[in-house]
């Protein structure tokens, strides 16, 4: 996959960053370029996300896909973050036994993985217990 | 609106065919649902095909061309389908339209995967592109790690259990042992799936699909032209479909498919019959939990007691909702694209009282449930044997 497809979403995912609508004070992350409730009369700009949220569900990965397959066993969770907006991302840090539903947990910057040996490395947001 | 019937059902084999190619499964699928119906093939009047991935899976694009092609049904006008895992569920529904709409008469729905011509871990890729590549896979979910996290969550809420969870492959299993064209044919314990390899917690190797070639095909008429050609009416009474998030996250529940729901409303009010009417149902079972989850959301049970109804024996054969007498796809094999058109031959089978050692004593009214993805595309279709 070419490099301009992870460069264009970088400043969302190093920074957390996706967007809130001016018309309902609702928060999307990841990004949402129109909002389901108001549609045209919504006004959709960036906001940046806290990092810090509780874990509504849980995996341990033992069958990982291409590029992940150095970091298996791993835990991956849906997220749910204080301002509301839920994510999916990994826990690390962490044994796989370890996490449980309900657990807090705050947002780390770390290498997601690469694409083939010389391809290139993405970075991005990971969760770890807090 | 047309009633619309269904004419003539056909499959293939579903397994491993290494020895057939991707156009030869269809020709198959598709002759034997013409015999089927037996008309003759120069009647056809359009096609929809319903496929995942053909270009990852062999590197092959256009297909509806091919199929035309190749069936020698040139210049009959062949459209392929796309949505993930729902793709034949959704060629079927096509085709549905383009009769009751009477722009065409005799229509095929057609749906077929090779998935056997690339090794397991790419097939594996392929379907984990029906997830959100940029916000789920990015991150490293996986397809599997997606329905586990629904199946964590329905175990946190309701109290479901690994061993209820494994009673659904062991059903499943059972009933393809009566399917000549399952994939597997041999019975399995509930042992056997809690002793399995784990994939992603609490999904084990056998809590999931295989990966399957296989081709299905159906033919469809208006109920008028239907009563000349065939004995035994089977009418579409109800299709429903419906749309949601394709990030599982973005959802406000993780122990249901709310699209499944949906679409179940409007085909069963189109059918004009309750969720009790139901004889039989084929859904859509890419893990364990999918189908303690789609007989909740169809209404089958309550939320949250689809694990309890599997252990009572309720959705086996000779229960009160026979659930998958085909095997399933756990059973019988997942080829994507074809699994929706599969539930509707199965189904078709039932009511016209064909399905030999799984038959359903006296069905009248049976249900097919296509997901696709993590549940972002649902098409449910009725069907009623008709006077
Ligand atoms: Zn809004």
């Amino acid at each position: 996959m070419g490099v301009p497809r992870f460069w264009r979403e970088i400043p969302n995912r190093y920074n957390l960053i996706g967007t809130r609508c001016g018309t309902c004070n609702k928060i999307f992350f990841p990004p949402r370029y129109i909002c389901p409730s108001c549609r045209r009369t919504g006004k959709l700009e960036p906001y940046k996300l806290g990092g810090k949220g509780k874990i509504v569900s849980y995996t341990v990965t033992y069958v990982a896909p291409n590029g992940f397959e150095d970091q298996a066993p791993y835990v991956m969770a849906i997220i749910e973050l204080d301002e509301g907006p839920k994510l999916t991302a990994q826990v690390t840090d962490c044994s796989p036994g370890q996490v449980r539903i309900g657990d807090r947990v705050e947002m780390v910057f770390r290498r997601m993985g690469q694409e083939g040996e010389d391809g290139p490395i993405y970075y991005g947001y990971k969760f770890r217990l807090a | 609106m047309r009633k619309v019937a269904v004419i003539g059902v056909g499959l293939t084999k579903f397994g491993e065919l290494w020895d057939v190619s991707f156009r030869r499964m269809m020709l198959e699928a598709g002759g034997r649902a013409i015999e089927d119906a037996g008309i003759d093939g120069g009647r056809i009047d359009a096609m929809y095909v319903g496929n995942m991935s053909a270009g990852q899976f062999i590197r092959q694009e256009h297909i509806a061309s091919l199929i035309a092609d190749h069936a020698g049904l040139i210049p009959v006008p062949c459209t392929r389908v796309e949505a993930a895992c729902a793709s034949g569920g959704l060629a079927f529904r096509q085709a549905v339209i383009a009769v009751a709409s009477g722009i065409h008469d005799i229509v095929v729905a057609a749906g077929i995967e090779k998935m056997t011509d690339v090794l397991a871990e790419q097939a594996t890729e392929a379907l984990a592109t029906a997830a959100d590549q940029e916000w789920e896979a990015y991150v490293g979910a996986t397809f599997p790690g997606v329905y586990a996290l629904m199946a964590r969550r329905h175990m946190y809420e309701f109290g479901t259990t690994e061993e209820q969870l494994a009673r659904v492959a062991v059903k499943n299993h059972h009933n393809a042992c009566f399917n000549p064209c399952a994939q597997y044919q041999t019975e399995i314990t509930v042992e056997d799936v809690l002793n399995s390899s784990p994939v992603c917690s609490p999904l084990r190797l056998l809590d999931c699909s295989p990966i399957t070639d296989g081709a299905a095909c159906a033919i469809l008429a208006p109920a008028d032209l239907a009563r000349k050609i065939t004995d035994t009416q089977i009418l579409v009474a109800g299709v429903g479909q419906a749309s949601d998030t394709i990030s599982l996250h973005d959802r406000q529940t993780l122990t249901g498919l709310p699209a499944t729901t949906k679409a179940a409303e409007i085909a069963y009010k189109m059918a004009e019959v309750g969720v009790r009417d139901i004889d039989l149902a084929e859904v859509h079972d890419c893990f364990t939990i999918s189908e303690i989850m789609a007989i909740e959301d169809l209404g089958f049970c309550k939320k949250g007691e689809g694990g309890k109804l599997t252990e009572q024996g309720e959705t086996a054969i000779g229960g009160s909702i026979p659930v998958n007498t085909s095997g399933g796809l756990k059973g019988k094999g997942h080829p994507v694209g074809a699994t929706g058109v599969a539930q509707v031959v199965e189904v078709v089978q039932q009511l016209r009282g064909e399905a030999g050692k799984r038959q359903v004593d006296g069905a009248e009214i049976g249900l097919t449930h296509n997901v696709g993805g993590s549940g972002g595309t649902v098409v449910v279709h009725v069907l009623r044997r008709g006077g």
